[in-house]
């Protein structure tokens, strides 16, 4: 868990976002925040990640492909819900394509509120969980 | 002659080439394309029936979150439509003008995400960095106008929610002011730059004809030389008060997209600049009257071609039927026509030249999955994507 947290690697997960977040997920990478510089880098493989990121409501098609992604990753992994959408539906409450909220398919770990969440958020989001795990150990 | 045989190349629906999940299968015959199937529904979220259950006030919120890039486009459209049903109420001139700045900020901001993403695709990451670089005082822009960098909740049926100060007017133009010499500088190294122009030049050709038989739209049809664009042809907000010309390049190919989208970034910022100084003081809503029973239609040109929306009044609180029709929905069969006899290694770039947007597009269907042979993961591609610029530059002796 040590040689995890010291440069985490994330995954994206969009199971059915706006595309809001995703965008600042990304824009986390990019030269104003930066956070490479933590050695946190966006992998194009769920099999090579740490962290998992997931956005957007869980769609109805999603939800099995989502499910596939998180057996994927090497464990022991993270799950990190971002924004309304994941975290309560949003919005988006009462879609017939929105059963089941994100957190009853996958084990999240920690929750990212905001639509979207400025990257700042997304940011101090993850070192809170890392702080967290590493008194857990 | 035997058959040749055919191979099938799953790309998705959990994929590093998009963010957003979809899936194609595109079909092989050694190096070239032959076919491309794309699944996609992975993003539907029910949005149209959602829509028929919330106040008319409250759709402005739902549909701003169809789509995180495009998040005022369907707002625009959406309250257009409403003021239709209404029929005489007449919008104050201020909440024009600040449709109108709101529409071609993100049009800004959209444009500098493609090329970005663009630049990744062939390789170019510099490019990628520099252009959310430069994004990045946009979405201040929006911070101070709105509160929010995406998601601005500026619309409202009957005019706007909220007024641009201004005290924050001389920030704002300097601001676009010092992105015109970054739009220069990007320009040069697009236009200029004999790998990017042997790379994209002749790639996913998109004829007048294709354009017209797909009905495709915005910038993807500008690029093939069809002067489209309902901002000029229907004119709406206060684009009929400032000048401005549409973007028109002949040649249909990827390099002519990527041309387009960056000279229509010039435009933008011209619009805005112009709105800003001729904005009247003045009220920025009407009020409103109960809707009527009755239809009514919207339209705005987003950053990737028309956006239209159907509302169906009658009488209560709620529409009884919205309808939203989505640029990328129009301009995705056109895969067929750009992607097909192409090489593998120019498929990512070609299917990401119309800036697709999956979560605007997303429509209800029952699908039957056949499984492919998996032969190349989603970063092979990007990266045979990003090594045939490579072999370019070797070539032209440039590495």
């Amino acid at each position: 868990m040590k040689a995890l947290l010291k440069s985490p690697w994330v995954f994206h997960l969009s199971t059915g976002s706006c595309n809001n977040c995703d965008i600042e997920i990304l824009d986390c990478l990019t030269p104003r925040f930066d956070i490479e510089r933590f050695g946190m880098l966006l992998v194009g493989s769920a099999r090579h990640a740490d962290v998992l990121l997931v956005t957007g409501i869980m769609t109805r098609q999603s939800a099995p492909a989502a499910k596939r992604v998180y057996e994927q990753m090497a464990k022991p992994c993270v799950v990190v819900a971002i924004g309304s959408c994941s975290l309560g539906q949003g919005i988006f409450k009462g879609s017939y394509n929105a059963p089941i909220p994100v957190d009853e398919v996958l084990p999240v770990d920690a929750y990212i509120p905001g639509c979207p969440p400025k990257p700042e958020a997304m940011i101090a989001g993850v070192v809170k969980l890392i702080q967290k795990l590493q008194g857990a150990k | 002659m035997a058959e040749k045989r055919r191979t099938i190349i799953p790309i998705g629906p959990y994929h590093p080439l998009q963010e957003e999940p979809e899936f194609y299968k595109l079909f092989v015959e050694g190096e070239r394309i032959v076919d491309i199937d794309v699944r996609i529904g992975y993003n539907h979220r029910g949005i149209e029936k959602l829509a028929e259950s919330k106040h008319y006030d409250q759709i402005v919120y739902l549909i701003e979150r169809i789509c995180g890039i495009c998040s005022t486009s369907h707002p625009i459209a959406y309250v257009q439509a409403v003021e239709d049903i209404m029929g005489d109420i007449e919008i104050p001139e201020r909440a024009l003008y600040i449709r109108s700045i709101i529409g071609e900020l993100e049009r800004v901001h959209s444009h500098l995400l493609w090329l970005g993403l663009a630049g990744h695709f062939l390789g170019y990451n510099t490019v990628f960095m520099w252009a959310w670089k430069y994004r990045e005082p946009v979405l201040d822009i929006f911070e101070v106008i709105s509160g929010n960098r995406n998601h601005y909740a500026m619309l409202k049926p009957g005019g706007v929610r909220r007024d641009i100060d201004d005290d924050a007017i001389p920030g704002i133009i300097k601001i676009l002011d010092d992105l015109i010499p970054v739009l220069d500088m990007f320009k040069g190294a697009v236009l200029d730059d004999p790998v990017l122009a042997a790379r994209l030049k002749g790639v996913g050709i998109l004829s007048k004809k294709d354009i017209v038989e797909y009905s495709a739209l915005g910038p993807v049809a500008r690029a093939s030389g069809i002067e489209i664009d309902v901002r000029k042809d229907e004119p709406y907000a206060a684009y009929d008060r400032v000048k401005w010309n549409v973007i028109t390049q002949q040649e249909g190919d990827v390099f002519a997209k990527a041309v387009v989208r960056i000279l229509e970034t010039y435009e933008s910022i011209s619009i805005i600049k112009q709105c800003l100084q001729k904005m009247p003081k003045g009220p920025i809503d009407a009020e409103l009257k109960d809707i009527p029973p009755g239809e009514g239609i919207g339209h705005h040109e987003a950053p990737r071609g028309e956006t239209f929306h159907y509302v169906r009044s009658d009488g209560t609180n709620s529409p009884v039927r919205h309808k939203v029709r989505a640029p990328t929905f129009m301009n995705f069969p056109t895969f067929k026509a750009s992607v097909i006899g192409e090489r593998v290694a120019d498929a990512t770039i070609i299917l990401a030249a119309i800036d697709p947007c999956y979560c605007c597009t997303e429509r209800m269907s029952v699908i039957d999955r056949k499984s492919g042979k998996q032969l190349l993961a989603g970063e092979q591609l990007i990266k045979l994507s990003q090594e045939r610029t490579k072999e370019i530059a070797r070539k032209m002796g440039r590495s």
